[in-house]
């Protein structure tokens, strides 16, 4: 398989902080890749380095065969990279169905409003909102701002997906929903990269894990083998609890 | 209804001349004047929500464009549009600097704006005639006939800032302003060139008071500094927008009438305290009414009057 996306040495500081620190990796089409790592390992800054909304301060990031560390992350947007935020972030006085319908009409590149609205009706249908289509985003829950958040992106007619957290702060009945959602549109052709803090949905869905820890790439592995990895639980649980538990996995 | 009440008034606008004297009709040009600067500031306050003073910067900078083109002979509504397009290409080349600023840090930078070219055109005293004003060329035209050309040349002016306001408001500029006004991080990943959207924005928020600055020297023949740069001008449009109904099509127009009308009426009999007026009408809308009068809730206001149940 080609890789769709490839870091090459990138790097990345804040001041005297090395938030990224000489990360290589590949996604390769139609893979659901994990990321994780504990607080502060830079999970976060490796998306927006993606999707440019920070430079690398070093090292190249292609995707295909396009070198996309210097464009704007409108540009990167309508190449077909989507992210969700960690902390949702809606049009919070359109209604749900207009939150969508940016999506379609912008990077989505469809021409009209109108047909950008049975578009993001689609979508809608396909996140299960379409109920609350007529709603104003403010007033959805925590859960189906979560979705929202899919919905738009998807809107944008992504070939690659980055979920910042999508599962943080819903309860477990909430989490095998967007589970089944997150295979849904993995099942579309679309690839997908998974920053989690929830073992549970790591192991389950994803083929493939990366472990970032001070913003170095620690582990690239399948989810078994990282959970029993050494200096995976050394970074999660510290050297002392290393030594007592021998693995992660739930 | 609506329509055929739209339609009256257009009638009664393009008839008004041959049916007002000149008091009123000198009233209603400056009222179209005020709809067309509040429509202007509507597209960079309302639908993008980036507070700008830029306006009397604008303003000013077309009633000295369009006034020192005169002065070199050029014809007067050729010397309108012109000056309407040096504010424009200004506007684009401003807003490419200060549009990456949010919030208040943009307030701030497009207040001295007017501020740096009055300053200039303060001391460019050979183009300009310095602090002296400029006078402009006299028509030759009786007063009534003068007053007519220039309520014609406003009513075109405002016209237009409506159209351009109801067209963006329903096509991709308007949404995708509309996205980066709610949150702009978020229009950003949706693929929209924020900084190209905010400048369009900014340019139509430029032309048509670009525009009105031109008519106006002509209307009042002589200009100077402390005239046409005055904050006030800045202040007046986001009031009138914030009265009408921030982000709407009629939003600056109700807005502006309403803003007339007070200021004719009560403004005139308070000739000390006219400004400390307005700073009140500022802190009673930002407080009570964050929506203007549309969103006053009149509805229920009414319900309880009448004693109706609510749904």
């Amino acid at each position: 398989m080609t890789a769709m996306l490839r870091l090459i040495n990138v790097s990345r500081r804040f001041g005297g902080l090395i938030a990224v620190n000489n990360v290589s990796f590949e996604l390769r089409a139609g893979e659901i890749v994990g990321l994780i790592g504990p607080n502060g390992a830079g999970k976060t800054t490796l998306v927006n380095l993606i999707t440019g909304v920070h430079r690398a301060g070093a090292g190249e990031i292609w995707y295909g065969s396009e070198r996309i560390d210097r464009l704007p992350p409108d540009r990167i947007a309508r190449r077909g990279i989507a992210r969700t935020f960690q902390v949702v972030q809606p049009f919070p006085l359109m209604t749900v169905l207009e939150n969508v319908t940016g999506g379609a009409l912008f990077a989505g590149g469809v021409p009209t409003i109108r047909a950008a609205k049975e578009k993001a009706m689609e979508h809608l249908t396909f996140t299960g909102l379409s109920h609350l289509a007529e709603r104003p985003a403010s007033a959805l829950t925590l859960a189906n701002r979560k979705r929202l958040e899919l919905a738009k992106s998807l809107a944008t007619n992504p070939r690659l997906l980055l979920l910042d957290e999508v599962n943080a702060g819903l309860n477990a009945a909430e989490i095998d929903a967007a589970l089944d959602l997150i295979r849904a549109i993995a099942e579309r052709g679309i690839t997908i990269m998974l920053i989690e803090h929830v073992m549970k949905v790591v192991l389950k869905a994803t083929s493939r894990v990366l472990v970032l820890h001070h913003g170095e790439l620690i582990a690239d592995d399948t989810p078994g083998n990282v959970t029993r990895d050494p200096r995976v639980i050394e970074a999660y649980l510290g050297s002392k609890f290393a030594a007592r538990y021998g693995s992660l996995a739930p | 209804m609506m329509r055929v009440l739209a339609f009256a008034v257009a009638v009664v606008l393009v008839m008004l001349p041959a049916l007002a004297d000149n008091y009123l009709l000198r009233v209603a040009t400056t009222m179209l004047m005020y709809s067309a600067l509040a429509l202007g500031w509507n597209f960079i306050g309302g639908f993008a929500g980036y507070p700008s003073f830029a306006t009397a910067a604008f303003f000013g900078l077309g009633a000295y464009a369009s006034g020192v083109l005169q002065t070199k002979g050029v014809p007067m509504p050729a010397a309108w549009a012109l000056g309407g397009a040096i504010v424009a290409v200004f506007a684009a080349a401003l807003g490419r600097a200060i549009l990456h600023l949010r919030g208040h840090y943009f307030a701030i930078a497009s207040l001295v704006v007017a501020e740096v070219l009055r300053e200039i055109t303060n001391s460019a005293t050979d183009l300009t005639g310095g602090g002296m004003g400029l006078n402009l060329p006299v028509l030759s035209l009786d007063v009534t006939a003068q007053a007519r050309l220039f309520y014609y040349a406003m009513l075109v002016a405002a016209a237009a800032a409506l159209a351009t306001t109801a067209l963006v408001a329903h096509n991709r500029l308007g949404f995708g302003l509309r996205c980066i006004q709610q949150n702009e991080d978020a229009a950003i990943m949706l693929g929209i060139n924020t900084l190209r959207y905010k400048v369009v924005a900014f340019v139509l928020s430029a032309v048509f008071p670009g525009v009105c600055g031109g008519i106006y020297a002509s209307w009042v023949n002589y200009i100077d500094p402390t005239d046409v740069y005055d904050v006030l001008l800045s202040v007046k449009p986001i009031v009138m927008v914030l009265l009408g109904g921030v982000g709407t099509v009629m939003g600056g127009v109700y807005g502006a009438v309403l803003f007339l009308l007070m200021e004719e009426l009560v403004w005139r009999n308070l000739l000390q305290f006219h400004a400390g007026l307005l700073g009140i009408i500022v802190v009673c809308l930002v407080l009570f009414l964050p929506h203007g009068l549309r969103g006053a809730g009149w509805a229920k206001l009414w319900r309880r009057r009448t004693g109706e149940a609510a749904p």
